[in-house]
């Protein structure tokens, strides 16, 4: 029987959080070995199981996968979580990969200084209401349908839900403007695997608290 | 007939580049339209043509495609570039990942200050040589087949090639540590299509300069400072 995923990451969101809940909305259950030290780090390289030095880093079906879009493309794939034919794919990735551009920004919100915070968060705000959250809202009202590609659930649907969570995060009434998004995101959060994954005790992971940032960054560099 | 894809970017490499040299290893004609004034860019806004209000942009098999990620993962599975399963196409998506990040480090360097520009430099050859070649040449040697996914040419050999030219537009001895790369670069370049687009006249952009950089920042209003890594 297959061994299940292996993630190998420190203990908190940042890229492994979305290869999270691809697996969890795929309903695979996986293991966690989390980084806590440089040395930690070191050990990897040194045994060569990381191809580019970089975490994130899974262990999954006999290969020691890198590089997030990669792990991501495969775990959809094989899930079926990836359309069904080139077309629907070519919309899920152009989806996921504004999403991804979203998050990347709201993931460097931990790491500006503290006189750049506060700009910073206004920069979320503007780049989530006025670029991205209006382009869903639309495909959602054009189609008027319950996923956002091929009438099926897929991993945009996913990347979605959790880009607005983390949006929501940063500012609880971003969604004020997007009636669709926010019956989208009840909708999706109940499906079975996803609630599951948004009860506590599950492995999603809590945003980064400020204190605990050193500790990160000291693995790292 | 299906019309040529058409490509809508600035004259220049940016993030359009390897999307052009994934089109051209695959022997795909394609047209250009070029970003040279901010009233382009505001019309194709308002006619709604770029989802993420942003370039590059493909028109391609009836899809406005945006998102440089997606329109290379649509090309290379419509032209058999990416791997015969699963497995090697995900090997492929790690491997394009590497180059990509490392041309990524390549991709902010013409906006960058003069001072800025030394560090970035230094950044990018000890990031190719110490990182990223090193990568490759072992996933060469192991082997031991031309290319570097399947025994089969595919994207990842593409988007290889251009890193490695883009490095060596850097630092031109920067391949001396790697004769594995050095025999892969030779004959990737070798292949008629590879060959066509390495002649001057092809579409190939040339090294970006002052011009290009103006371009950019008029078009996009795009004037704040760029940090190097």
């Amino acid at each position: 029987m297959a061994a299940k995923p292996k993630l190998h990451y420190p203990n908190g969101r940042g890229r492994m959080e979305s290869i999270r809940w691809l697996l969890a909305a795929a309903g695979v259950e996986f293991d966690e070995c989390f980084l806590e030290t440089k040395d930690h780090l070191t050990k990897l390289k040194k045994d060569g199981f990381l191809l580019f030095q970089q975490v994130p880093m899974v262990e999954i079906d006999g290969m020691k996968m890198v590089q997030t879009r990669a792990i991501l493309n495969y775990i959809a794939a094989k899930y079926n979580l990836y359309g069904k034919d080139l077309k629907e794919r070519a919309l899920i990735d152009m989806y996921v990969e504004g999403l991804l551009d979203l998050n990347e920004l709201i993931m460097h919100h931990c790491i500006q200084p503290a006189d750049k915070k506060e700009q910073h968060l206004a920069t979320i705000e503007d780049k989530a209401t006025n670029r991205y959250f209006p382009v869903f809202e639309k495909v959602l009202k054009d189609h008027g349908q319950d996923f956002l590609v091929g009438n099926q659930f897929s991993r945009a649907d996913v990347q979605l839900l959790e880009t607005i969570l983390m949006a929501e995060e940063c500012k609880p009434d971003i969604l004020a403007q997007f009636p669709l998004l926010q019956s989208f995101k009840a909708r999706i959060s109940n499906i079975p695997t996803i609630k599951k994954f948004l009860q506590p005790g599950s492995q999603r992971k809590p945003p980064l608290k400020e204190e605990d940032l050193p500790k990160i960054m000291k693995i790292f560099h | 007939m299906a019309g040529k894809p058409k490509l809508y970017y600035f004259n220049g490499r940016g993030k359009m580049e390897s999307i052009r040299w994934l089109l051209a290893a695959a022997g795909v004609e394609f047209e250009e339209e070029f970003l040279e004034t901010r009233e382009q860019y505001e019309k194709l806004l308002q006619d709604g043509s770029l989802l993420f209000q942003q370039v590059p942009m493909v028109e391609i098999d009836g899809m406005k495609m945006v998102q440089t990620r997606a329109i290379l993962n649509y090309i290379a599975a419509k032209y058999n570039l990416y791997g015969k399963d699963l497995k090697e196409r995900a090997l492929i998506d790690m491997y394009v990942g590497g180059t990509d990040d490392l041309m990524g480090f390549i991709l902010m360097f013409p906006f960058l200050s003069a001072e800025d520009k030394e560090k970035q430099h230094a950044f990018i050859v000890q990031k190719a040589t110490s990182r990223y070649f090193p990568a490759y040449e072992k996933v060469l040697k192991d082997h031991g087949h031309d290319f570097l996914v399947g025994n089969n040419f595919s994207w990842a050999d593409v988007h290889l090639l251009e890193a490695i030219l883009m490095v060596e537009e850097k630092k031109s001895d920067v391949l001396s540590g790697f004769p594995q790369l050095q025999a892969f670069k030779a004959r990737i370049s070798s292949i008629p299509t590879i060959k066509k687009f390495l002649e001057p006249g092809s579409q190939r952009k040339p090294v970006p300069d002052d011009k290009y950089v103006e371009t950019v920042r008029r078009v996009l209003c795009m004037y704040y400072d760029v940090k190097a890594n």
